[in-house]
């Protein structure tokens, strides 16, 4: 066996590695494609770090939200902002300047000084430590779930979930407010995008609805179907489709508000019959987990969807 | 000795490669990545440390946690990139000069 | 070891050496066009013989048909996507390159 601990070693060390390299890549390349090209690639590694550290959850939620969504947001955030910087950047890159830096040396040693630090105190940390583990498992069977992140997320940290989803809200209702609509392009997309969409998107909302109910007692969950969801709705964006104009009113809102709306409905409910915030029985636990985890991966899909958007949608139709 | 240690070194030392990329470079977008960065070595900070259970599961609280932080981190990122977006139309650059 | 571990070691490493060359194809060919082409039909290849390894081990067929599924997945996005990047170029106007 001391072979496969011998490759696992080697493996985790390359991952590490090269973790470490693409990162300092990522952020010091000349040309900004390539490093948001080299970034989504860092989140893939960060993806295989989970897997080797045994959080499938996580990995599930950074390959589709960390490495895929970030990814697009910040691609299609450069495509606009080269279209606003056009003299400038065509000057720029004639030049092919280095990317510019304010004063270098003095926060690389304050820099150093903060690394040694902190690894100096993850050194002295305990190896063995078993934190909230043993309370986690002994509660497991009263939580309706047997995924144990599932049920510190949606039961025994249900409050930070609340939280979470109307964070999700806020930055949406804080892109919204900054600006209008981008103006959509109006040609077609070719038939390669146009049938990779028609293909995937019934795939892709069958996967969400699969992870979504496997996250009782399997890795998946909630948010995971809902970056999944997405990914559907950042597709169609793409291949040009746009909400039909009588939705983007109130169908629209609601359906970004249920999601919050749910948990707080529930957190309300559970406050007036039991006295508790959030606290499930845990004969229906289960049942009301679901039903939250379904309301919130509808909701996290579209908010993501229109956070890709990037603007408000219009009201009127588009010529 | 498993991966834990050193998978938390290099979550500190992506940490401080972000943070130092976050103050010296000047574009708003490398700006956004380094913050991105930082926060991924923050969440394999929290990862690595809950697998120290040995023996058993690794905790499931800072997985729960890392979660949130990445959808959280997601739409921060989704807001910073529209405030760039916002500012580079009304200045003409996403850069920040010495004045700014 | 078991005859099923060799097995799937062999069509595992196999499928490696064809990621190998498709990376190496990446870095060295000289134009976009070139570039694409290696990176997906070695890619595929090895994708499909890795799912193969895998498949062997896996524990029942469920698991096997969702192995197949991703390798059909990764196939169509892909080519989709390196014939959209090569529109792309050709669009722009990237010439492709003369011997």
């Amino acid at each position: 066996m001391a072979t496969v601990t011998l490759l696992a070693w080697l493996l985790d060390s390359l991952l590490g590695l090269g973790l470490l390299w693409l990162g300092w890549r990522a952020l010091t390349c000349a040309d900004l494609f390539k490093a948001i090209v080299l970034f989504i690639a860092f989140g893939l590694l960060i993806a295989l770090a989970w897997v080797r550290l045994d959080a499938p959850d996580v990995a599930l939620a950074e390959a589709a939200i960390g490495a895929g969504l970030t990814g697009a947001l910040l691609l299609a955030a450069l495509a606009r902002l080269t279209s606003i910087e056009t003299d400038k950047v065509a000057t720029e890159q004639a030049e092919a300047t280095p990317p510019k830096r304010l004063a270098s040396w003095f926060p690389a040693i304050i820099m150093l000084f903060f690394t040694a630090g902190l690894g100096y105190t993850l050194l002295s940390l305990s190896p063995y430590a078993a934190g909230l583990a043993p309370e986690v498992a002994a509660n497991l069977d009263s939580s309706g779930v047997i995924n144990p992140v599932t049920a510190v997320l949606l039961n025994f940290r249900g409050y930070d979930t609340l939280l979470e989803v109307v964070v999700l809200l806020l930055a949406l209702l804080g892109v919204w407010s900054i600006g209008g609509a981008i103006e959509s392009r109006q040609d077609r997309p070719g038939p390669v995008l146009d049938l990779l969409t028609r293909l995937l998107t019934p795939l892709l909302i069958l996967v969400a609805a699969y992870l979504l109910w496997v996250g009782a007692h399997a890795p998946g969950g909630a948010f995971q179907a809902g970056s999944v969801l997405a990914a559907a709705g950042v597709l169609l964006l793409l291949g040009g489709w746009r909400l039909p104009p009588k939705l983007t009113a109130l169908s629209l809102r609601l359906a970004l508000v249920a999601g919050p709306g749910a948990f707080i409905a529930m957190a309300a409910f559970t406050l007036l019959m039991q006295g508790q915030l959030l606290e499930f029985p845990p004969a229906q636990a289960g049942m009301l987990i679901l039903v939250l985890e379904t309301v919130a991966t509808f909701s996290i899909g579209t908010t993501l969807t229109a956070l890709f958007l990037g603007g408000r949608p219009q009201h009127k139709e588009k010529p | 000795m498993n991966n834990v240690l050193f998978y938390a070194l290099v979550g500190v030392g992506l940490f401080s490669i972000g943070l130092y990329a976050l103050i010296i470079q000047a574009h708003l977008l490398r700006k956004i990545l380094a913050l991105n960065v930082m926060g991924s070595g923050v969440f394999l900070v929290l990862i690595a440390l809950a697998g120290r259970s040995g023996e058993a599961a690794p905790d499931a609280v800072p997985h729960a946690m890392v979660i949130t932080g990445i959808v959280v981190a997601v739409s921060a990122t989704a807001l910073a990139l529209t405030l760039m977006l916002r500012l580079a139309a009304a200045t003409g650059s996403a850069e920040l000069t010495e004045e700014q | 070891m078991g005859l099923t571990d060799l097995l799937s070691a062999a069509l595992l490493i196999f499928g490696g050496f064809f990621f190998l060359a498709g990376t190496l194809g990446l870095l060295r060919f000289p134009d976009v066009y070139t570039r694409l082409h290696a990176l997906t039909k070695a890619d595929n290849v090895g994708l499909g013989l890795m799912v193969i390894g895998l498949a062997v081990q896996a524990e029942s067929l469920a698991a096997v048909s969702k192995l197949i599924l991703i390798w059909l997945l990764v196939l169509l996005a892909g080519a989709s996507v390196a014939n959209l990047i090569a529109n792309k170029a050709l669009q722009k106007g990237v010439r492709r390159w003369q011997r």
